[in-house]
C-alpha cells in the first residue's frame, strides 16, 4: 500500500496517530491498523500535528479512550470522528 | 540474525567489556577536584565526579556503595583508581571492585593534601593507563552480552517505531542467552497489568506488583499533583502523548513479544539468576536510570527517544534510536539509528530489529556513539532520602 497518513496500534482503538508532517482540516487521511494488516479512512476535522492523535469512533463524555487494546484514560468532552485527542479533552484514569 | 558476537575485552572474573576504561573514582563530592586534577595529568584516565557521599547512612548508603563499587567493577572498565577524603570508606571501595580481580588502588587525602593525592594517584593512574592500553579485544558470543535499555523524551512515534524495534532486539538477544535489563516504574502506570504479565513466574510477578505499589503509595504519601506535569512530561505532550497509561504502553514496547523477566532487581542490585532478561527498580529520569545500569554491570545501552533526548553515560556507550522523522532531520548528532521508515510501511519491525542488531555489535566492537562524540558522561546517583 501507499505510505499511511495515521497509525493504529490495534483493531478496536478508537485513536490514531498522524505519522505525517502538515495534516490540514478537511483532508481524508489514510491509516493502516497495524496488528490487523487493514486499511481505514477518516476526515479530519482540524490541523493535527505529526505524532499527534485522530479520533476514530464518536467518543462520549466521560467514555475511556483504546489505544494498544487498551484503556489510556477517559474523555472529558464528546470528541466527534476525526477530531483532535490530546491532554485537552482526555484525561487520565490515574494521577 | 546479522551476525551473533562481537569484540570485547575479557576480563579477570571472566566477564566481558566492550570499553576499556581508566577510572578515577571519587568517594564522595569533596574528592572530585583531586580526582579531575589526576584526569588532567594522565592521559586516557577518566574521572567521575558526583554529588554525593558524605553522612549518608542506611539504605540510602548501600545504594551509594553499590552504585561506586558497581560502575568500578563493570567491565568496560580495566582499572580503578579510587580517592576520597579518609582511608575508610575509600578501602571499603577499594575492596568492593578488587573482588572482580582488576587492577585497583586507593588514596585518601586527609594527612597529606590534596597536592601529595594527585601526585601520588597520578603514578598508579599513569601505569594503570600502561597497561590498560595493551588488553586486546577477544571474540564473545551473545550470551556473555550485558544489554541495558531506558526509553526518554518519549513521543507516539516511541511506541509506534523505536520502542518496539529494542523490542525486536531484546527477543532476539533473550534468545541467545544475554543478560538483560529495563525499568522505569514510575513509568509503567497504567500498564502495570500487562507487565505483571510478562514475568517469568507468579513470584516475580508478584515482586514486581509490590515494587509498583510501593512507588504509587510513595506519590500518594506525598500528595503531590504536580507530577502530572512530569508524567507525562512537557515534552512527551509536544510530542502527542497525553497520559500516563499511553506513555506506558509505548514503553513497554522495549521488551518484545516473547522474553519474560526473571526476577525484580533493588538500584544496582546485581542480577543473581543468571542470563535473562531483569525488572529493575529505577527512576525513569535518563541519567539517573543509566547510572544505575552501568552500576549494575550492563555494558551497552539502548536508548529509544521521540522528541530527542541527549543523554549519555560514562561507563556504558549509549545507542539512541528515534522512528520521528522530525527529530532525527533537526537533531542528526544525537541520532545513532534513524527508524523513521517504519512509519511509511518503508521498513518492517524486524528489519528495524536487524539493523539495531548490527549498529549495537559495531558499537561492541569499538564505534563511538553520537553521546560518546559528543562527550555526553551524565554520572547521576539516586538519592533515597537527606543525608545526616
Amino acid at each position: 500500500m501507499e505510505e499511511p497518513d495515521f497509525l493504529v496500534h490495534h483493531k478496536g482503538d478508537t485513536l490514531g496517530v498522524v505519522v505525517v508532517e502538515g495534516v490540514k482540516a478537511g483532508q481524508t487521511l489514510r491509516g493502516w491498523v497495524m496488528d490487523a494488516d487493514e486499511t481505514i479512512e477518516v476526515k479530519v476535522l482540524v490541523d493535527i500535528p505529526l505524532g499527534h492523535k485522530i479520533a476514530l469512533a464518536a467518543i462520549g463524555d466521560g467514555q475511556n479512550v483504546i489505544e494498544y487494546g487498551n484503556n489510556v484514560g477517559k474523555a472529558v468532552e464528546v470528541i466527534p470522528v476525526g477530531g483532535y485527542v490530546h491532554f485537552h479533552n482526555i484525561k487520565s484514569n490515574r494521577w | 540474525m546479522a551476525r551473533d558476537y562481537f569484540y570485547g575485552y575479557r576480563r579477570e572474573n571472566g566477564r566481558v567489556g566492550v570499553r576499556n576504561h581508566v577510572l578515577i573514582l571519587p568517594v564522595d563530592d569533596i574528592s572530585n577536584a583531586c580526582c579531575e586534577g589526576v584526569e588532567r595529568l594522565v592521559f586516557g584516565t577518566m574521572a567521575l565526579p558526583h554529588s554525593y557521599g558524605r553522612l549518608q547512612y542506611g539504605e540510602d548508603l548501600d545504594l551509594h556503595f553499590r552504585t561506586i563499587i558497581g560502575c568500578g567493577a563493570n567491565p568496560n572498565v580495566a582499572a580503578v583508581v579510587v580517592i576520597g577524603i579518609e582511608p575508610g570508606w575509600t578501602e571499603k571501595v577499594v575492596e568492593g571492585i578488587a573482588k572482580t580481580g582488576k587492577p585497583v588502588a586507593g588514596f585518601h587525602i586527609e594527612g597529606r593534601g590534596e597536592l601529595a593525592t594527585i601526585a601520588a594517584a597520578s603514578k598508579a593512574a599513569q601505569d594503570f593507563v600502561k597497561w590498560a592500553t595493551e588488553q586486546q579485544r577477544v571474540k564473545a558470543g551473545i550470551d556473555e552480552l550485558w544489554v541495558a535499555t531506558k526509553c526518554g523524551e518519549s513521543d507516539t512515534t516511541s511506541g509506534l517505531g523505536s520502542c518496539p524495534t529494542v523490542g525486536n532486539l531484546f527477543d532476539k538477544f533473550d534468545a541467545k542467552g544475554a543478560t538483560q535489563c529495563f525499568g522505569e516504574t514510575t513509568e509503567i502506570t497504567g500498564g502495570e497489568h500487562l507487565c505483571a504479565s510478562r514475568a517469568a513466574s507468579p513470584e516475580v510477578a508478584a515482586k514486581f506488583m509490590k515494587v509498583f505499589q510501593d512507588y504509587q503509595d510513595e506519590v500518594t504519601r506525598f500528595k503531590v499533583d504536580d507530577l502530572l506535569d512530569s508524567q507525562p512530561s512537557k515534552g512527551n505532550k509536544a510530542g502527542g502523548l497525553s497520559t500516563i497509561e499511553e506513555k506506558a504502553f509505548g514503553n513497554l514496547e522495549k521488551i518484545g513479544r516473547n522474553c519474560r523477566y526473571i526476577d525484580v532487581l533493588a538500584p544496582a542490585e546485581a542480577p543473581a539468576k543468571g542470563p535473562g532478561l531483569y525488572y529493575m527498580d529505577t527512576s525513569s529520569a535518563a541519567a539517573e536510570c543509566l547510572t544505575v545500569q552501568a552500576a549494575t554491570g550492563f555494558v551497552v545501552h539502548l536508548f529509544p527517544t521521540g522528541q530527542g533526548n541527549v543523554v549519555g553515560n560514562p561507563i556504558m556507550p549509549v545507542v539512541k534510536l528515534t522512528a520521528n522523522p522530525h527529530t532525527a532531520r533537526t537533531m542528526p548528532e544525537h541520532i545513532d539509528l534513524d527508524v523513521s521508515d517504519l512509519l511509511k510501511r518503508r521498513m518492517n519491525i524486524d528489519q528495524a530489529g536487524e539493523a539495531l542488531i548490527d549498529m549495537t555489535l559495531r558499537t561492541c566492537d569499538g564505534r563511538y556513539t553520537c553521546s560518546e562524540t559528543l562527550r555526553h558522561r551524565e554520572f547521576s546517583m539516586t538519592k533515597l532520602y537527606r543525608s545526616a
